[in-house]
């Protein structure tokens, strides 16, 4: 029997603004949500959505699944936990920008850190939306916000550089009016073994309306993003005329056709190499002097945590004396009075 | 000098040392003799917060006093016996402790001018100065009588000077005839990978000894009968590594793996070590980037079907007192423990006090009552941690179990248990429901509890969360529903008044004085209530191992007497609780906040004040 997104929602009124980017990704989430089904054997009871607290956390509510809505910051440490009591199951985290980054940002790191087996999905639309519109740790410098009237004198994170620098295994990154490239993120997310971040640009359309439309308005797009794809050119534009090549330790832009540029010269995309070298540049990569980078930018294969438990666990079992509290109790040295 | 064996019931000795002397050691493989020797014997290690304090110096003395007895020994004493001061710093921090009749060993090679400075004294005759001169003083030249032993083994200068603690532990055998067996073994098994260690360390034990029986200056030697123990094999148990095999217990008997999730605080992190060991039992640790990841890995766990638990201590519970609200809401099993230490803040770490019973009662927003469970003594670890477990899963709630720095770092012989005495534990795991979709508040009658579904489970896919829900788990605010679920989860705490154990008595059921004290002053209070009673005094003490809901019969109890005398670690939260939640009675306290445990003497002291 195959899943249908229907399978996945659940009765519950979904309570995001109208016009609110979230109600995309839940849609391209619950459509993904039959093909990993189909592709990883899954069954749908044994999906669990983890979150923290803001405006994106109140996502396991929409699914038809075991969910947990827990503390603010702290859902990458209940999603370890889910995982490492029950490795059977697939742990999904819902996180927003301040949720993951501000006060989880340690959890958040040292998630990645261990690589566990869990799929985060990082709502980013720069701006705490759920207290009503203070800057969040990626909203841009300078930004005015209630909290920052007069423009933030803080540097944002980087989502992407942050995983790379904690080591992480697997970053993709979307836009969440594409419903197509979210969904397809999301099976490869599954299918990655390991700790997989996903950063999807959201807008928030009441505090911080098009923060993103510089890349994300649909007329520019085309030319101001490229999706990345395994093994394949790194083309983009609307013409699909435009590639990056690499010139030194940097990366450029070029056309194909000018100056001699074919699609041979382009760079071709290696999400699975480790060195996380060009990936950091990639990562980086800002508009207007180049297109931002969506689709799976890094997935490396490394042992994942849940992995190390289950053999150490194995293994101790295996060789050990002690089976039963009994024999524990009865362990070392012990007397006798008769 | 005339040589006299002393015949005694009971024996307090107390070794100290530079942090560095390996005093702890010393005192626990001389205790650990004791026991199997058939002595009763409680511990009590007394250290610095600093690993290596500055060397000589009085902040940087480690102690360790052993009560060793051939009668009911349940403290680890007030006053020493026999003292062993590895240098002047030692000898200055503990004097004071010392009976009057005491002996007392000294190091002479560390007693020269520098390291008389060093401690502190003003002159350089620190006997006189302490006024002790009337106590039994043994100068040994330990330290040069140790490179004197080892000279020929082969160890480097530095190895053979670490070895003076095992000179001295000779001296201690000989002093009280305890046979060396076990101490051999135990230098077996933890040389076993650096055999060229075994030896060296066997000899300098021996020379001790030896040394300690030709010198003639020890004046007094001890025999002390085997206790009158009842039958059975024991064993020594401290407190934290009985709380985590309470801990696998309860997970073995509720069939559910154990979950720890933990962060390194003094003086828990020994339980976090423990469980850490246990893969062979099917229990997880995962030592967190901090305490909130410590309680909501745990509570994660908890959700997908483990026996959660996470341990700590004062200021690292006070990290987790969000999360806890969430195992609360949420309706979790999840136990935490408190190993309390002296506080607030950092306070005083490495030190006992039961100061943060408030805290457990009371530190979360909103209306949010969680069970309290104290431990009394270092093996009654085991029990409170499983009921603790039993409850927290049948119940389907986290429980606080409040132990103590004095208790987890203390040991006592134990007779070990038998699991099939244990009750099974059946949490409210349920496979198949009735409703769909499923409703995951939804309570049985007789404990409240709402049902254990586990994700994986075809059919009961549910949400939970720290939003305030109704019954059938949808997110309200509605204010009557909210109000409803806050009465419920409250009464579902107070009903495990049903099934926890009547408060007892030790003593007369009526009478004068009723002393009334919890968690790890137990042993204290117990020996000073007996002292009392054995003058013929109608005093009896009422010891609360529950706390949070109170057994059902407390005023019951308390009503048979004409005076009741709280007396507790800190300034006053248990008397504080009491008179909120039976007002009818008028409660004398009796205080101590020196992050040392009581002595009887204040203790017989205070009664016999309101007598």
């Amino acid at each position: 029997m195959k899943y249908t997104p229907q399978d996945f929602k659940s009765n519950q009124e979904v309570k995001w603004c109208p016009g609110c980017g979230d109600h995309a990704i839940l849609a391209s989430v619950q459509r993904a949500m039959p093909d990993i089904c189909e592709a990883l054997n899954y069954t749908k009871e044994r999906f669990v959505f983890v979150s923290g607290i803001g405006c994106s956390s109140r996502f396991p509510y929409y699914m038809n699944t075991y969910g947990f809505h827990g503390i603010h910051g702290r859902a990458s440490v209940i999603a370890t936990g889910v995982k490492v009591a029950n490795p059977t199951l697939t742990v999904w985290q819902i996180t927003g920008d301040g949720d993951a980054l501000a006060i989880g940002g340690n959890h958040f790191i040292h998630a990645i850190r261990r690589n566990i087996d869990i799929n985060i999905i990082l709502f980013n639309n720069q701006i705490y939306g759920l207290t009503k519109g203070q800057y969040s740790p990626t909203s841009k410098l300078g930004m005015i916000t209630k909290t920052s009237p007069y423009g933030t004198v803080e540097h944002p994170f980087n989502p992407g550089a942050l995983i790379l620098g904690a080591r992480g295994t697997f970053f993709a990154r979307s836009i969440d009016v594409e419903l197509k490239l979210t969904q397809d993120i999301m099976v490869a997310s599954a299918k990655h073994d390991g700790t997989a971040v996903t950063e999807i640009l959201v807008n928030c359309i009441i505090f911080n309306d098009k923060t993103h439309a510089v890349v994300t308005d649909k007329e520019n797009r085309a030319d101001r993003t490229i999706v990345l794809k395994h093994g394949e050119p790194m083309i983009f534009g609307k013409e699909r005329d435009k590639g990056l090549i690499l010139d030194g330790m940097k990366i450029k832009v070029v056309k194909i056709g000018e100056n001699g540029i074919t699609e041979k010269d382009l760079l071709v995309h290696d999400a699975e190499e480790e060195n996380p070298g060009l990936h950091s540049v990639l990562i980086d990569m800002k508009y207007p002097e180049f297109p931002i980078a969506l689709g799976v930018i890094r997935a490396v294969k490394d042992k994942t945590y849940d992995d190390n438990v289950r053999d150490q666990v194995i293994d101790v079992r295996e060789h050990a004396k002690i089976h039963n509290m009994d024999e524990l109790l009865h362990s070392g040295a012990t007397w006798e009075v008769k | 000098m005339q040589h006299k064996v002393i015949d005694t019931k009971e024996v307090v000795v107390r070794f100290t040392g530079d942090s560095g002397d390996g005093m702890q050691l010393t005192g626990t493989l001389f205790a650990d003799a004791s026991a199997i020797y058939g002595n009763d014997i409680s511990t009590f290690p007394d250290f610095p917060a600093e690993i290596r304090a500055p060397q000589g110096t009085v902040s940087g003395v480690s102690g360790f006093q052993v009560n060793i007895g051939s009668g009911e020994i349940c403290t680890p004493g007030d006053f020493c016996d026999v003292l062993v001061a590895m240098n002047p710093a030692a000898l200055k921090a503990n004097a004071q402790w010392t009976k009057p009749t005491a002996s007392i060993i000294l190091d002479s090679d560390t007693f020269d001018e520098k390291g008389i400075i060093k401690a502190g004294f003003k002159t350089m005759d620190p006997i006189t100065e302490l006024n002790i001169q009337d106590r039994n003083i043994i100068f040994a030249p330990i330290s040069s009588m140790t490179k004197e032993s080892l000279k020929d083994s082969g160890l480097d200068p530095k190895a053979i000077l670490r070895s003076k603690n095992m000179f001295t532990l000779g001296i201690c055998y000989y002093m009280f005839n305890r046979p060396m067996e076990s101490t051999f073994k135990y230098l077996e098994n933890k040389f076993r990978k650096k055999a060229n260690l075994i030896a060296p360390n066997k000899k300098v034990l021996q020379d001790g000894y030896n040394y300690a029986g030709n010198i003639h200056a020890i004046a007094n030697t001890y025999t002390i009968q085997p206790a009158k123990q009842a039958k059975g094999i024991y064993r020594n148990i401290n407190g934290n590594q009985a709380t985590a095999w309470g801990l696998l217990a309860a997970s073995e008997k509720s069939g559910r793996p154990l979950f720890c999730g933990s962060y390194p605080i003094t003086p828990a992190t020994s339980i976090l070590e423990e469980l850490a060991l246990r893969k062979d039992l099917n229990a997880k640790t995962l030592q967190c980037e901090d305490e909130i990841a410590g309680i909501c890995t745990a509570i994660g766990a908890a959700y997908a079907g483990n026996f959660a638990v996470t341990t700590t201590s004062g200021p690292g519970f006070s990290l987790k007192s969000e999360a806890l609200g969430l195992a609360m809401i949420t309706e979790l099993p999840l136990v935490v423990v408190n190993v309390q230490r002296g506080g607030p803040s950092t306070g005083i770490p490495t030190k006992t006090e039961q100061t943060d019973l408030n805290q457990a009662l009371y530190g979360r927003n909103g209306e949010c009552p969680i069970a309290v469970i104290a431990a009394h003594s270092p093996s009654h670890c085991f029990d409170a941690a499983f009921y603790a477990g039993k409850y927290a899963m049948e119940h389907m709630m986290p429980v606080i179990l409040l132990t103590e720095g004095f208790l987890g770092n203390g040991s006592e012989p134990w007779k070990i248990p038998s699991m099939k005495d244990y009750p099974d534990i059946n949490p409210p795991i349920i496979t198949e429901s009735q409703e769909t979709p499923f409703w995951p508040y939804k309570r049985d009658d007789v404990r409240l509890a709402r049902r254990w579904a586990l994700p994986g489970t075809v059919g009961l896919e549910h949400r939970v969360g720290g939003l305030e829900k109704n019954n059938n788990g949808s997110v309200s605010c509605d204010p009557l529903v909210h109000e409803r679920m806050v009465a419920e989860r409250a009464e579902k705490v107070a009903r495990l008044a049903n099934f926890i154990p009547e408060q007892s008595v030790i003593g007369e059921e009526k009478g004068e004085v009723l002393v009334v004290g919890w968690g790890g002053t137990f042993g204290h209070l117990y020996t000073a209530v007996k002292e009392l009673q054995s003058e013929g005094k109608k005093v009896s003490l009422a010891h609360f191992d529950y706390i949070f809901p109170l057994p059902k019969n407390t005023a019951e109890v308390f009503k048979n007497f004409n005076k009741i005398i709280v007396c507790e670690l800190n300034s006053g939260q248990f008397a504080d609780y009491l008179k909120a939640k039976h007002q009818q009675f008028k409660y004398y306290q009796y205080n101590k906040v020196q992050g040392q445990p009581f002595i009887i003497k204040e203790i017989v002291d205070a009664v016999n004040a309101i007598l």
